[in-house]
């Protein structure tokens, strides 16, 4: 089966990590499960979770930590 | 019970035209932040255009209709879909009670308008639907929507009907870069005329935190204040005043850093000093700015913002007898 995305459902900047001292939610290899949270949207002064809408393994991240983000960027690639 | 909320979107909100006339009592003017938009999408109904309608921020919600309706989604490119099937934005159609509105990702602008035949009915709260969710106060129950919410239509009616559109170059958008004409104001002078120059010649970026409360822009170089003596009860920061009235529109520059344009839930006093204001013609389009967007500020007269009054009314009467 062709590689799945996980999109971004906000524009804004996106952090992979929960907090700058802790480790990132999901890193290259890791598993991920429908309704995991794959990193956070900053947008209007709060964060957003970005939950995964599909299962299989993180392949890469398509954009760095704090990048900035479209709604409907890819912002990470999963094989099964 | 006309509509019930499956999912919220991000900060979905009820707004009319606005609760103009208590802001000197702190109480902002509030409803829509493109006010073009929301007044289209309200055309395309069939409702009064100050009826109060969905603006939806980012992200659309998901609403299971109870009754037929027509609607229409204006403002910001948020594709509607019907039941998961496409449907025009900038145009009336038909939704079946049982039906699910839901949206698509967003493409380009920032605030969607949803009018729905009838009109929202929520309380009138001094004058007017509109939520002023930091104050609590009107729309639906003082804030954004959440799920299983279910909103009331003032009457459940078909309005002008499905199939009414308007045309590409009457739907008023900003650019990229967007431009905003702006007036130097009231502490112009407070800033050295090197940094009245830069202000004007930068590209700034939308910052993420802007929202209802003001837009605040980053990227250009630093407002340098002239020297001069603190007036008596002032901050001690360049950019501190004593404490004054802040119009809709200004512009403040907290730090000299970032400027900040105030917008529809915007505070109504505080003691930055305030070097310009967006004129009301393009407060619209300060709506429909996305994070990180470039913007430039664009001086102007009170002539060149009188005549760009005149011609955001045009273009409405323009929409009107297209619609008639």
């Amino acid at each position: 089966m062709a590689n799945k995305q996980v999109l971004s459902p906000l524009p804004g900047t996106f952090y992979r990590k929960p907090t700058p001292d802790d480790p990132a939610y999901k890193s290259e290899g890791d598993s991920v499960a429908v309704g995991d949270v794959i990193g956070l949207v900053e947008v209007m002064k709060s964060f957003h979770e970005v939950k995964s809408d599909a299962s299989g393994t993180v392949g890469s991240f398509l954009v760095e930590n704090e990048d900035a983000v479209m709604a409907g960027q890819p912002i990470l690639e999963l094989s099964d | 019970m006309a509509i019930k909320v499956i999912s919220p979107g991000l900060a979905t909100t009820v707004q009319d035209l606005g609760r103009p006339g208590y802001y000197h009592l702190g109480i902002p003017i509030s409803g829509g932040m493109d006010r073009y938009a929301l007044r289209v999408a309200n055309m395309l109904v069939g409702n009064d255009e100050d009826a109060a309608v969905l603006e939806a921020v980012f992200m659309g919600p998901e609403l299971e209709f109870t009754a037929d309706a027509t609607v229409a989604v204006t403002g910001a490119d948020l594709p509607p879909k019907v039941d998961g099937e496409a449907r025009e934005s900038w145009s009336s159609f038909e939704i079946k009670a049982g039906q699910v509105l839901s949206f698509d990702y967003l493409k380009s602008g920032a605030r969607a308008y949803i009018a729905i035949s009838g009109g929202i009915d929520v309380p009138i709260v001094l004058g007017s639907r509109s939520t002023y969710a930091l104050g609590a106060l009107g729309g639906f129950e003082g804030r954004a929507l959440g799920k299983d919410d279910e909103l009331k239509l003032l009457s459940e009616t078909l309005g002008a009907g499905s199939g009414r559109t308007v045309a590409p170059e009457l739907r008023r958008l900003p650019g990229n870069p967007a431009e905003l004409r702006a007036l130097p104001g009231l502490y112009w002078h407070w800033i050295t005329e090197d940094s009245g120059t830069n202000f004007f010649s930068d590209t700034w970026k939308v910052a993420p935190e802007a929202d209802r409360i003001g837009y605040r822009f980053k990227g250009g170089q630093h407002i340098q204040f002239n020297e001069r003596e603190r007036p008596f009860g002032a901050g001690s920061d360049p950019s501190n005043i004593v404490d004054g009235c802040y119009p809709y529109g200004s512009i403040q520059v907290p730090g000299g850093t970032e400027p900040i344009v105030l917008h529809r839930d915007a505070v109504s006093g505080g003691g930055y000093a305030m070097i310009g204001t967006v004129i009301s013609a393009d407060m619209d389009l300060i709506g429909q700015l996305q994070p990180h967007s470039e913007t430039r500020f664009v001086k102007v007269d009170m002539e060149e913002a009188l005549a760009a009054r005149h011609d955001r009314r045009a273009l409405l009467d323009k929409v009107r007898a297209s619609l008639a």
